[in-house]
């Protein structure tokens, strides 16, 4: 008779045992707020379909300082979603070289930041000059 | 001992399927020195301490992929980590996680070896040769193209790093995946057709959520994330019947 008995670990609260999973969950979970922000912005095109009247008292209720609360919590939790989504971009295209050359992926990643940077700051100069 | 020697706590897992229902931890007193690894200080205590505890090894060289333990809570390999980096504090070592305990630091692995050999982990040769017609040529930037992931050395630290193997045991894994793909880059091999059916199945490449701690903690830097996920995109060209421009050079058409 084997005198096996192998024993199995329960896998109760994984994600709390290193901080490299912790960072994972924020990262994934970050996408739950963004999907919020989406609706309520869809809800402002859809009420903009309503009229002047309908649109004004949606954009009145962001003035709330709930609304402004979670505007602030969003815009950080987007920021640290574009973080983490360049971050981990290059794991998923094939190895690029240039000229014989490897091209990093710490130098994939930055393009990626610098264009999202590039981005939000255009966007914001055309939001603030129309 | 010699001049200098200090004394490090070394709490070390044990279970001993005869006597024990469950693991618990046993803590030694080890004297060691500065170029003492953990696992130096484990056969410390095997010599000299208490026979019975068992862990396995080899070449004490980071070669053998023999002694992945679970050290302060990360995947490490034994022979490549230093007690000198955790004294005054104690060093806890423990078995790989997701893997079921066999005895004290020793785990089961049949289910990774049965995975590994699902694979093909050969060369399947896209055109066969004579010996006649002579060897397989390959230039440099085609080796480039795989020469990482054949660095593999089946330590296993990449599953102990991985949540979805342990929360999911049916999934291939960091380490078969990165070999699968080794194999599908070599411009020797037929490439994707010969293993396609790993690769596309819901425990193949879509049972990995890039949590990425494999490649971090891989100590032969093959990046196993970066085989499984760019293999994401060929899989689904798979799907819709696309060929696989996205596969590296010289690899399967």
């Amino acid at each position: 008779m084997s005198a096996r008995k192998p024993y199995v670990r329960p896998m109760d609260g994984w994600w709390r045992r290193n901080p490299f999973f912790l960072r994972y969950m924020v990262r994934e979970s970050s996408a739950v707020l963004l999907a919020i922000y989406a609706v309520i912005l869809l809800t402002g095109v859809f009420r903009l379909s309503q009229g002047e009247a309908a649109y004004a008292a949606w954009f009145a209720a962001l003035t709330c300082p709930f609304s402004i609360l979670f505007h602030w919590v969003a815009l950080l939790t987007v920021c640290y979603h574009a973080y983490t989504w360049w971050k981990v971009m290059p794991k998923t295209m094939p190895m690029l070289v240039i000229g014989g050359r490897r091209i990093s992926e710490v130098a994939l990643s930055g393009i990626g930041w610098a264009a999202t940077l590039a981005m939000s700051v255009a966007v914001y100069a055309l939001a603030r000059w129309a | 001992m010699s001049d200098g020697t200090r004394t490090i706590e070394i709490e070390t897992l044990r279970y001993r399927p005869e006597q024990d229902t469950e693991p618990h931890y046993q803590t030694f007193s080890v004297p060691f020195a500065d170029d003492w690894s953990v696992l130096q200080g484990l056969q410390y205590i095997k010599d000299d301490l208490d026979s019975s505890l068992s862990f396995r090894w080899s070449c004490r060289m980071a070669i053998c992929g023999s002694c992945g333990f679970m050290i302060n809570g990360q995947p490490r390999l034994g022979c490549q980590t230093f007690l000198r980096n955790y004294y005054p504090n104690k060093v806890r070592v423990g078995p790989l996680e997701h893997f079921p305990i066999e005895r004290d630091l020793v785990v089961g692995i049949e289910d990774f070896i049965g995975k590994l050999e699902g694979i093909k982990p050969y060369i399947v040769p896209k055109e066969s040769r004579t010996l006649a017609q002579g060897e397989y040529l390959q230039t440099p930037a085609q080796r480039d193209q795989y020469e990482q992931f054949s660095s593999c050395i089946n330590c296993l630290l990449c599953y102990a790093a991985c949540p979805q193997y342990g929360l999911n045991p049916e999934f291939t894994g960091p380490a078969v995946l990165a070999l699968l793909h080794r194999y599908n880059a070599d411009s020797r091999d037929q490439g994707w057709e010969a293993r396609k059916e790993v690769v596309n199945a819901e425990e193949g490449v879509w049972g990995c959520m890039l949590v990425g701690y494999c490649s971090e903690v891989c100590p032969k830097g093959v990046d196993p994330a970066h085989a499984i996920n760019q293999n994401k995109v060929n899989s689904t060209l798979d799907y819709f019947g696309v060929k696989k421009f996205l596969l590296p050079k010289g690899a399967a058409e």
